[in-house]
């Protein structure tokens, strides 16, 4: 199950570094505005969070504490081993949205990713080969079969790399490849 | 609901005992292979070639194939 815990938050956590960051409050954008499309989060007060890198956030996930959560808050300033264990889950609830494994839930994202990835290569391949049939200019003459034979001649001629390499593979009494 | 304490130290330790002696191990495998596979047939591709090898000939093939500056063949 996936529990989606303030995922404009998750985004909002990138830019919490620059804590001074001084982007348009909510206020602002609605003088221009008629109406609000999407909320815009108040980044001057502290904020949650669910990453897997920082484990505690500014603030706990429900500040608004009903009748029933103060008195188990009251409890927690007591001994620990006095609350039982649903007592436990449920001030863990209070404090965070998600748990680690929740957290590390396999998404489908790599598909979309790599879907993307391939669309693009795609779509480079098919404008690589326009440009082999309008823009890339006559090749030179070293690329001609009879040049490329003539090169091949004159390297066995000269004998290249006869202990292991090229000219080692021709046989020189026969006049063909071994 | 208690679990165990986690190994708190001498993890870096446990680490190194174990895959430190499977680095040497793997490094001199290599190497030997490298030796083995490369370098002892290579010589010996080398030492059976210069063993048949007449320069004087192999000069004037080439010669003959009209590769040289300086030398031209026989028929020019």
């Amino acid at each position: 199950m996936l529990l989606r815990c303030l995922t404009a938050g998750r985004v909002g956590s990138l830019l919490a570094r620059r804590a001074t960051a001084a982007l348009s409050t909510s206020s602002a954008r609605m003088a221009s505005h008629s109406h609000e499309v999407s909320e815009s989060i108040d980044m001057s007060q502290p904020m949650y969070w669910d990453r897997l890198d920082t484990p505690l956030p500014d603030r706990p996930y429900k500040d608004v504490l009903t009748a029933a959560d103060k008195s188990l808050k009251q409890k927690e300033k007591g001994p620990w081993t006095q609350l039982t264990k649903e007592e436990k889950i449920a001030l863990y609830r209070l404090m965070f949205c998600q748990t680690y494994p929740e957290m590390k839930q396999p998404t489908a994202e790599w598909k979309t990713v790599m879907g993307g990835i391939f669309i693009f290569i795609g779509i480079t391949g098919l404008v690589v080969l326009w440009q082999t049939y309008y823009v890339y200019p006559a090749h030179p003459r070293t690329f001609d079969k009879e040049w490329q034979a003539q090169q091949v001649k004159r390297m066995l001629d000269m004998r290249i790399n006869p202990v292991e390499g090229f000219s080692a593979k021709w046989d020189y009494e026969k006049g063909q490849w071994k | 609901m208690s679990l165990a304490k986690p190994a708190m130290r001498g993890l870096l330790g446990k680490r190194l005992r174990f895959h430190l002696p499977i680095a040497f191990t793997l490094s001199l495998v290599a190497a030997a292979a490298f030796k083995f596979t490369v370098t002892e047939p290579r010589k010996q591709a080398y030492a059976d070639f210069y063993k048949q090898y007449d320069a004087v000939k192999e000069f004037n093939a080439m010669k003959e194939a009209g590769i040289f500056e300086s030398v031209r063949p026989s028929g020019e």
